[in-house]
């Protein structure tokens, strides 16, 4: 096996994959640093979201940690972190969607545009149409790949007639870097396409209803670096309009579009800064271990 | 020996050769490396060597019983006198179940024929040399079955290929069981009712509007020919299957709704046995229900509001009936929505949805052919329905399609004509297959239907 490995051209050899793994132990494990608060610039003085005091349980199992977050108007914040360590559940928070999880309870003031999203006048499901959602699984509908661009429309009247909806469908799937492969076959089932396609399936029925928030996670984990270069277009296009926070696991992505970039670490944030000072002159230590590939 | 006791110990055998042919597989086998170097798991050896010493003495067995008395009761036969070997094909029946008595009795001296006496003991010898052949015969082809298995084994051996082919083929036949009894029975009503249509023109009895089965007994009798119309069996079945779904969809389709997207765990957990239970009630408690509850109340009702109802209605039925069938709705209806995946309601929930919007555009269509099976199978319950419309809905066959009128089904129309003594080949009794073959029909239209239903507005996910 080592032999192998030591003569296929362009594979690190297997003496430095073992060295590679020795290495951590000249720092400091992840258990060694202490959370205390988040350093960095949590607050911006524009904010469109913005949470206080977050505590996010799954029954008795506590997910998030006294986060307290802003997301400036049309900024785009990423979250990075690994796996496991609550992006996911904090970016649902944003739009209610973990009322639909029965065990889980969110603590903490959440405000869009001030207004508080966890208030008793607050209608979660006007709220989901103003702040939207790119799942982190693809899930078309089981309709045509039309119908699901169109549902969000259809549900809101944005279009009064049948060909402000076609324009309106045309331009999502366009925008979402769909249009050219499918628009032959908008009739055709939107479960029927590759991983990658459903992906942008759900990101042209996200940004047909036109929100304001757009909450992404990892949406282009399934797609090719082409199909991943529109929707980086995209995101770059719609931050004059809207605002947008996305979950990556890329750092690369991350670096590439955001302008600031939030680092989760088991449930709680550590560092939040201008993206330029995040990957290159990280605040916090678990941070840099993080953004150095040491762990995670 | 008698066949439990083969059939026992067949069975002790064959768990023999399973052990015998997985100790075998290890020993012929040599370790290597850790691992056996046999082509497959020792116990497949071993269901290998049970399968060739089970199956063909159990076919043997399984033939053997099948002709042994048809063989020996025409070889006695051959020793019976010319004179009595010419005789009817009954009488000589009924003398060939005579000696079987006699013999099966064992009081061949009490016989007073001697010709009798002697095809009796004949029968008897026979029979004794059939059955002692049969334990021999079968075990010994086991035990060579074993021994002829026991003997292929060598690693190299596929065994498992082979179990997993058997495997196949017996699931195969299972099937081919399943499709071949249903079509038998569909040929035999099918020829009946060719039958009845040499009696009775196709046409009369499709059309006919006329139903009253009576047939004259003595071609001397006057009145009673019999008139075989079929349309108000098949108006007054589709009147209180119509009745019956339309209670039952909309109730059940709206429980099942409540109870997996609304009901909280404990209400579900309460709800739905007890709902199920519904199906579980015996029809004709459901049937006096209709009768003495149901069918006075809505009398009661109708005098008090001036409408004329009779005393045994087809609403009677159909509400009893809808009610019946309501679990086959409801039941198979909330298991494919709960099934629905939870992905497809938050992609909803998150483009800003009510919940029942998302109930009604995502869904309702994801599950729609599960819904879609849950009605059919209530439709097939209905139709099949007897015992409510007999109790409640009466026997007269009207042709109405007022609801507050007694009419009667297609089914109540076949009890009626095969109960009590028949001739089997009057029209009357015929009629019955005839009504069968049209039940059939019908079914099988209805789920053609359906089958539509569901491939047109299916929305698969995943
Ligand atoms: N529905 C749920 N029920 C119970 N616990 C949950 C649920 N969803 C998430 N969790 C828990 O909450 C924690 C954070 O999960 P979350 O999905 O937010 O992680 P993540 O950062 O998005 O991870 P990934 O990068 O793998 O998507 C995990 O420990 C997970 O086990
Ligand atoms: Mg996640």
């Amino acid at each position: 096996m080592s032999d192998i490995l030591n003569t296929v051209p362009g594979m690190p050899s297997a003496d430095s994959l073992e060295r590679s793994e020795v290495k951590p132990e000249n720092h400091r494990s992840e258990f060694d640093v202490e959370i205390n608060g988040t350093v960095g610039k949590p607050f911006v003085d524009n904010a469109k979201m913005s949470s206080r005091n977050c505590n996010v349980f799954y029954g008795d199992k506590q997910a998030i940690f006294d986060v307290d977050l802003d997301i400036g108007n049309n900024e785009i914040l990423a979250m990075i972190g690994p796996s496991g360590c609550g992006k996911s559940t904090y970016l649902r928070v944003l739009n209610r969607m973990n009322d639909t999880i029965p065990i889980c309870r969110v603590e903490g003031e959440h405000t869009l545009d001030g207004e508080d999203i966890y208030g008793k006048k607050t209608d979660p499901v006007l709220l989901r149409a103003r702040v939207g959602m790119v799942f982190q699984k693809p899930n078309p509908f089981p309709k045509s790949i039309y119908d699901n661009v169109a549902y969000g429309a259809r549900l809101h009247g944005l279009a009064s007639n049948r060909s402000e909806l076609d324009d309106l469908v045309e331009a999502s799937l366009i925008k979402a870097g769909l249009f050219k492969e499918v628009k032959d076959d908008l009739q055709k089932p939107g479960t029927g396409l590759s991983g990658g396609q459903q992906q942008r399936l759900c990101i042209a029925r996200a940004i047909a209803v036109d929100p304001e928030v757009i909450l992404m996670d990892e949406p282009t984990s399934a797609l090719d670096p082409i199909a991943t270069a529109t929707i980086e277009e995209l995101m770059d296009e719609l931050k004059s309009k809207y605002t947008i926070a996305i979950v990556t696991h890329s750092m690369q992505q991350a670096a590439r579009v955001s302008q600031r970039t939030a680092y989760f670490h088991l449930g709680k944030l550590v560092e939040v800064n201008e993206t330029d000072k995040v990957f290159t002159n990280p605040e916090h230590q678990l941070t840099e271990n993080y953004i150095t590939g040491r762990f995670g | 020996m008698p066949t439990q006791t083969i059939i026992i110990t067949l069975i002790a055998l064959l768990i023999f050769s399973y052990f015998l042919g997985q100790k075998r597989s290890i020993a012929v086998s040599s370790i290597n490396n850790g691992r056996r170097d046999l082509h497959s798991r020792p116990h497949y050896y071993g269901y290998m060597v049970a399968i060739w010493a089970g199956i063909p003495a159990v076919l043997i067995l399984l033939l053997w019983t099948a002709f042994n008395n048809s063989i020996v009761t025409s070889l006695t036969i051959s020793t019976l006198p010319e004179s009595m070997q010419t005789q009817s094909k009954d009488s000589l029946g009924l003398v060939v179940n005579e000696l079987r008595n006699l013999a099966d009795s064992g009081q061949i001296a009490d016989e007073a024929d001697p010709i009798k006496r002697e095809a009796a003991s004949h029968y008897q010898r026979l029979q004794g040399i059939s059955k002692l052949a049969k334990t021999v015969i079968v075990l010994v082809v086991a035990l060579l079955g074993m021994i002829y298995a026991w003997r292929l084994i060598n690693p190299e051996l596929r065994a498992r290929n082979v179990v997993e082919k058997v495997i196949r083929v017996a699931m195969i036949l299972c099937a081919c069981i399943a499709i071949l009894s249903t079509v038998g029975i569909v040929f035999s009503v099918l020829f009946e009712s060719i039958r009845f249509f040499e009696a009775v023109p196709p046409s009369d009895f499709l059309f006919g509007t006329k139903w009253s089965p009576q047939t004259s007994i003595r071609s001397d009798q006057v009145g009673s020919s019999g008139s075989f119309g079929a349309i108000p069996l098949f108006v007054g079945t589709l009147l209180i299957s119509t009745i019956a779904l339309v209670i039952a969809v909309p109730l059940g389709l709206m429980s099942a709704i409540y109870l997996s997207e609304y009901a909280s765990k404990s209400v579900r957990a309460f709800a739905k046995p007890t709902l199920e239970i519904l199906a579980g009630i015996p029809t004709v408690v459901y049937g006096f229900f209709a009768a003495l509850t149901v069918a006075p109340f809505l009398r009661d009702l109708g005098e008090s509001i001036g409408l004329s109802v009779a005393s045994e209605s087809a609403l009677a039925a159909g509400l009893v009936m809808g009610i019946m069938i309501i679990p086959f709705v409801s039941s198979l209806s909330d298991d494919v929505i709960s099934a629905v995946p939870q992905a497809m309601r938050d992609g909803s929930y998150g483009m800003g949805a009510t919940k029942s919007e998302t109930i009604r555009q995502v869904i309702i269509p994801a599950a729609l052919p599960g819904i879609v099976g849950g009605i059919l199978l209530a439709a097939s319950r209905a139709i099949g329905e007897t015992m409510i419309v007999v109790m409640a809905a009466g026997l007269s066959a009207k042709l109405t399609i007022n609801p507050l009128e007694a009419v009667t089904t297609v089914t109540v129309q076949i009890v009626t004509l095969l109960t009590g003594d028949q001739e089997f080949d009057s029209p009357k009794t015929l009629a019955a297959f005839a009504l069968g073959l049209g039940l059939f029909v019908i079914t099988l239209l209805l789920n053609i239907v359906a089958l539509h239903i569901i491939r047109k507005y299916r929305e698969q996910y995943e």
